[in-house]
């Protein structure tokens, strides 16, 4: 399979099915160190937006248009803090995938233009323990397989795999951003959900492209 | 988890639903979106005060639309802020053509949804101007954290801004004026127990039984310390020092007590709280020439209390005293 609108449909259903097995993992994360509500605002948020997906009346046309889709319907569906990241980190993906099919440079700047979203949104930067965290690396690693000639399913590979080791290494930081911040020290120790959430994401988006 | 609830999924909109219908006179339900307004609309000329949050605090925020108070409040799913095209439909509903003052706790959030939400009012043409309440005084407000959080301050900060719009002031006035409440406000909570979200189904943090959490916030999240239980007297002590050293009020001058219940709470036991910190503020000479005390910020069926001092002045007692017909606030 081909990075193109077929995928990044089967991703955001595949993502849709992810949330939903890992809820409680994920609400899990969240009251340790924060509210608890993580995996359910995702969950509702992406059931909605399959929703979205069993109306469309034709294909779209390109990438972005499925990301924009998830974009608005995350922003309106999800609340908390989660809701606007992400639908900010779609619509900007959406601007950079405004193609039918994405290139290993395409992913890379879809990558890129999330992570953009995500820093002008949240104003988090990286050690903070945060979704920035997961993004990051998962950044770098998509440059460095674009670099040496990766296609855009090993991009998107590197990308996951990055992601996930950035949600692991959340575990000893301490919290200085969003809520898990008001438990100073008493954050590390936890990953963080937000990092969690969006090594699913990624991790989603390798999977159904390959 | 035992709760007179029928599906977690429909929390909020029975919740909205009932609270609407026995409050009829005074608010209306709003559907796709969902917010809470005035029964009737905004008195053309007024500045509107729309304000919203997650939702398990009742009465806040649907508690306080009304006469003197908010014109439309947006709540969110339980502990989770609402979603920008909520918050932009109850702001361009409010507005009549006075400008639209939205009052925001500091939670990330919050804080992201309600920006999202004024960007979307001014691209059309809504004057739009927001306060933040960020009052906890548990937090250290540093680069090292999201700042203070908003909480039974923001009470307070929607009565007086309520009653400046209510009398006609200006947009830029009320919003002077709410943001002086904000700046003269503090508050500290603590918790007995934690409580639980209908659709998480396990309490929001485990404390044993002879546990308390001093510095609770009010969506559940633990707090900065966790002791062992101590007298009402001994945790008054704590929780006004906190406030009152922050706040840095002196003898001579006027304050509003506020005991807020988490929603566990008998009103016995913060009567019990606020007959100490009474004492404890006239014993260093401030005087406390207005109270509230009650279940106004809740988290959900915790156990616990807030104390909240908020410096008044001649302008602030004016607008505390002046007429209000809510819900959860009336005189």
């Amino acid at each position: 399979m081909t990075a193109d609108v077929r995928w990044a449909i089967a991703w955001m259903r595949d993502t849709a099915a992810k949330i939903a097995e890992h809820k409680a993992e994920l609400t899990t994360l969240d009251r340790e160190i924060g509210d608890g509500d993580h995996g359910e605002n995702l969950n509702r948020g992406f059931t909605a937006l399959l929703a979205k997906l069993d109306e469309l009346p034709s294909e779209p046309a390109t990438v972005g248009e499925v990301f924009k889709l998830a974009a608005t319907t995350l922003m309106s569906t999800v609340g908390g803090a989660s809701g606007p990241l992400y639908g900010t980190a779609f619509l900007r993906a959406a601007k950079a995938a405004d193609t039918p099919e994405l290139t290993p440079a395409d992913v890379v700047a879809v990558i890129e233009s999330a992570l953009g979203g995500l820093v002008l949104r949240g104003k988090a930067a990286v050690g903070e323990k945060t979704m920035i965290d997961a993004w990051t690396p998962a950044l770098e690693a998509a440059k460095a397989a674009e670099a040496a000639g990766s296609d855009a399913g090993e991009v998107l590979r590197a990308a996951a795999d990055a992601a996930a080791q950035g949600a692991l290494d959340t575990i000893p930081l301490k919290a200085t951003k969003g809520r898990a911040s008001y438990l100073g020290d008493r954050s590390m120790g936890h990953k963080d959900p937000g990092a969690a959430s969006t090594a699913l994401i990624l991790e989603s988006a390798a999977y159904t492209v390959n | 988890m035992k709760k007179l609830i029928n599906d977690p999924n429909d929390v909020l909109a029975q919740t909205v639903q009932g609270f609407t219908r026995a409050h009829e006179d005074i608010v209306a339900a709003h559907d796709n979106p969902v917010f809470i307004s005035r029964a009737t609309p905004t008195p053309a000329g007024k500045v509107a005060l729309v304000s919203g949050g997650g939702s398990g605090h009742e009465p806040l925020h649907g508690g306080f639309v009304g006469d003197g108070m908010l014109d439309a409040a947006v709540p969110g799913a339980m502990f989770t802020s609402p979603t920008p095209d909520q918050i932009e439909a109850a702001i361009k509903h409010a507005d009549s053509g006075a400008g639209v003052l939205t009052i925001v706790k500091n939670y990330t959030g919050d804080v992201m949804n309600f920006e999202m939400a004024v960007e979307l009012a001014e691209a059309d043409d809504i004057a739009v101007k927001s306060v933040l309440v960020n009052d906890d005084v548990a937090v250290e407000n540093s680069t090292w954290t999201a700042g203070r959080r908003g909480v039974a301050g923001t009470v307070l900060v929607e009565k007086i801004a309520g009653a400046a719009a209510a009398r006609g002031d200006s947009l830029d006035e009320v919003a002077r004026i709410a943001q002086k409440v904000a700046d003269n406000v503090r508050s500290m909570g603590v918790a007995l127990s934690a409580c639980t979200v209908p659709h998480a189904g396990v309490p929001s943090f485990d404390l044993a039984d002879d546990e308390i959490e001093i510095g609770i916030g009010i969506h559940g999240e633990p707090g900065r310390e966790r002791v062992k239980l101590k007298s009402a007297n001994e945790i008054t002590d704590l929780l006004l020092k906190a406030v009152t050293e922050d706040l840095g009020i002196t003898g001579g001058e006027d304050a509003l007590l506020f005991v807020n219940g988490m929603g566990g709470t008998p009103a016995s036991e913060l009567y019990i709280v606020y007959g100490h910190a009474r004492d404890l503020l006239e014993g260093d000479g401030v005087k406390v020439t207005r109270s509230l005390v009650g279940n106004y910020v809740t988290s959900l069926e915790m156990q616990g209390a807030s104390i909240t001092v908020l410096r008044l002045d001649q302008e602030l007692t004016e607008l505390w005293d002046a007429p209000v017909h809510t819900a959860a606030l009336h005189w």
